[in-house]
């Protein structure tokens, strides 16, 4: 008998368990993080320059006073390793280039490929002769890596937006468009269920790839005839209105959209 | 362990799953007219010469067309196109629709259709289109004799206002009406019926008698209205299709203010004797009188709801004219009117969701609608002089009558149909040839 009880009340726990961890308000809470990845990433690439800052500081002065000469000239790399190999005009330009990503807040791609290029490009080109450019490269290195970590933080952060759904005004900007061009048929029965859900799968520009009414049995049941012209006009809503208005960014947010079209407020007001 | 592991990781992807979908409510729409694109219908040479010689019209095509497009204009929920804006030609359209071309000047819906002769017949072959989906929605072929033409033009109407608003249509129906001439003082008065865009009219009396409230069976051969029999106002019922009229029964007393139940097996009306009024059923088939009510008080202008089960009419029992409503048996009368003014003429919906009524206040008409609990008023329009409202029988639009004004002289008086639909905003002069009054709507003729 207890050890029935014992079993009963641990099931019972664990599908409470499983229940709290599939709500979705408390998934939302937990993944519902602001949007500073940009933030972040600048402060962690400029912690991830600090360790080796100490160690390479005085090579770094010493080469900096020398290119303060040189400060002005933009020069190819190329140019600059054939004419002044010691001139290393690297600290400054790699400096600057974490600035640059300092500015490209919005976009942890393009950080990653510039921080790459960055890396490459001092590889190649640049590291060969100078310990003192070992020395920073290793910290590029490190900090195209610490980016590349970060950058994959941001990635699952914004995995973590798609769950939280548009923001208020990506929706209201959709919502208006929609509203504008859909002509609801005002001969249905508004003390019917008027509810047409149609799954969408979109391109990057918002245009429709494919459509999908999700409850394509009623359009056949008998006494629901109105259903299918209120589903034919929701497709010709969305026909006309395309391309949606979409957030210019987060595809992987959005490209499977629902709309549910309700037209009982209207047809009931 | 793996068990536990196994479970959470199904749950864990469950809930991603969950979250995956961005949704979105769409809850209003636009109430602009839908822009459809009406084809002429495509004729060919020898189709033409014949319904040439045989109607006396050069096209039957376009003529047909322009029927469907004017009906369609008349809702305010569609706005055909201009055809000059059109870039294929009728018969290409009907058989293959470029539906870019007819996207490109903003057409929804297009009608393509075809008319032939078939065995001295006029048979007509039309399309409805969905040009954004580019998908045909609907293919129908009519034949009849050819001086039915209108009414093919009606019923594709019908075809394609059910098909684009979700709710019957109403053109192929017919209206009765009392058409007047002369001085207002020496009116005469006929009944007359038309279609319900006002072509086709025929009168139904001589005019020697007067005509008031003239009612549609259900069943559409029938007719009941109030006319003067030995000096006494008495309900009559008149056979459209064979012209034969008698008097419903043998009262001692006025019968007034006639209507057919939803069955068409019964007249309810008024009887007045001795200064009251109430309200008797009479059974068409075994002619047996039935009293509804029975008080002190004028009750008057009943009609069914559409079930038959319920009653509205109109009443001064609370001093004042006012709507109530009752079980068919006459019990549970309860007041539904009881805002300011005085409240007359209730006409129960076909839909059964709203009464429509005519309102007096502070010597305004009004012609409104109200929930059948009386809740949610809407007076959809206001005039000098403006009574008797009858519905579509989509339940959509009130046809109705308006007097104008006359000056001190007493010229300028005039009486005209008018149709209102639930919006308040689409309202339409119905074309008659004569002044006109007591307006009452048919059924679909091809129910």
């Amino acid at each position: 008998m207890n050890r029935n009880i014992i079993i009963s009340f641990g099931l019972h726990t664990l599908l409470v368990i499983i229940t709290a961890m599939s709500l979705p308000f408390l998934a939302k809470k937990q993944i519902n993080l602001p949007p500073i990845v940009s933030v972040e990433l600048i402060q962690i690439s400029d912690k991830t320059n600090i360790p080796f800052a100490p160690k390479a500081k005085k090579i770094i002065e010493k080469v900096k006073e020398k290119e303060k000469k040189l400060v002005s000239e933009q020069a190819p790399p190329k140019r600059v390793k054939k004419q002044k190999p010691d001139a290393i005009p690297l600290p400054n330009e790699k400096i600057e280039k974490v600035k640059e990503i300092k500015v490209e807040k919005q976009n942890p791609k393009k950080v990653e490929t510039e921080v790459k290029q960055v890396s490459e490009f001092e590889k190649k080109e640049l590291f060969d002769p100078n310990s003192i450019a070992a020395l920073i490269d290793k910290s590029k290195v490190e900090s195209a890596v610490t980016n590349k970590k970060i950058d994959k933080i941001t990635q699952d952060q914004d995995k973590s937006i798609d769950f939280g759904g548009l923001s208020l005004s990506e929706e209201d900007a959709l919502k208006a468009q929609i509203f504008g061009c859909w002509s609801i048929p005002l001969g249905l029965p508004y003390n019917e269920n008027l509810l047409v859900r149609i799954k969408l799968r979109l391109k990057p520009d918002g245009s429709v790839i494919q459509s999908e009414i999700l409850d394509h049995a009623r359009m056949n049941k008998p006494g629901q005839g109105f259903y299918k012209v209120l589903a034919e006009s929701a497709l010709r809503a969305i026909k006309l209105c395309q391309p949606l208005r979409v957030p210019t960014t987060g595809y992987e947010r959005w490209k499977d959209l629902q709309l549910n079209f309700d037209a009982r407020e209207m047809l009931e007001g | 362990m793996k068990i536990f592991k196994s479970i959470f990781i199904i749950f864990m992807y469950l809930q991603v799953q969950s979250f995956a979908l961005i949704e979105v409510d769409i809850t209003r729409g636009n109430l602009s007219p839908l822009p459809v694109a009406v084809s002429d219908m495509s004729l060919d040479k020898d189709s033409q010469k014949a319904f040439e010689k045989i109607l006396n019209k050069k096209n039957i095509g376009t003529e047909i067309s322009n029927v469907v497009k004017n009906n369609l204009k008349q809702t305010g929920l569609f706005n055909p196109l201009n055809k000059d804006a059109f870039l294929q030609k009728p018969d290409i359209a009907h058989f293959k629709p470029r539906f870019e071309d007819w996207a490109l000047i903003k057409a929804q819906a297009l009608v393509t259709g075809k008319v032939t002769l078939v065995n001295e017949k006029l048979r007509v072959e039309f399309r409805l289109w969905d040009v954004l989906a580019g998908k045909e929605m609907m293919a129908i072929a009519f034949t009849t004799v050819p001086k039915n033409w209108r009414r093919v033009g009606h019923i594709i109407t019908d075809k394609v206002y059910e098909r684009l608003t979700g709710e019957k249509g109403y053109f192929d129906t017919r209206i009765i009406y009392v058409a007047e001439e002369g001085p207002k003082i020496k009116r005469i008065k006929r009944l007359a019926i038309m279609d319900q865009d006002g072509f086709n009219n025929k009168y139904l009396t001589l005019g020697n008698e007067l005509v008031l409230t003239p009612r549609f069976s259900p069943t559409n051969q029938m007719v009941t209205y109030l006319s003067y029999f030995r000096n006494l106002p008495r309900v009559y019922l008149l056979d459209i299709e064979t012209g034969i009229q008698e008097v419903v029964g043998d009262f001692a007393g006025m019968t007034f203010a006639p209507r057919f139940s939803p069955d068409g097996k019964k007249i309810i009306m008024s009887f007045a004797k001795d200064g009251n009024s109430d309200i008797y059923t009479m059974d068409l088939v075994n002619r047996v009188v039935e009293r509804i009510t029975n008080h002190p008080s004028i009750d008057t202008s009943p009609s069914y709801s559409p079930d038959g089960k319920y009653i509205v009419f109109n009443s001064d029992r609370s001093k004042y004219q006012q709507i109530y409503i009752m079980k068919n048996d006459g019990s549970n009368v309860k007041r539904i009117s009881f805002g300011r003014g005085l409240y007359g003429t209730p006409v129960w919906s076909p839909r059964g969701d709203l009464i429509a009524f005519t309102k007096l206040h502070k010597g305004k008409f009004y012609i409104g609608v109200m929930r059948t609990d009386g809740t949610g008023e809407r007076l959809l329009t206001e005039n000098f002089y403006q009574e008797a409202p009858s519905w579509s029988p989509n339940g959509r639009v009130l046809i109705f009558y308006r007097e104008t004004k006359t000056n001190t002289k007493g010229e300028g008086f005039s009486a005209k149909l008018w149709s209102i639909d639930l919006t308040g905003y689409n309202e339409r002069l119905v074309p008659t040839k004569t002044d006109a009054s007591d307006p009452s709507w048919s059924s679909l003729l091809n129910n």
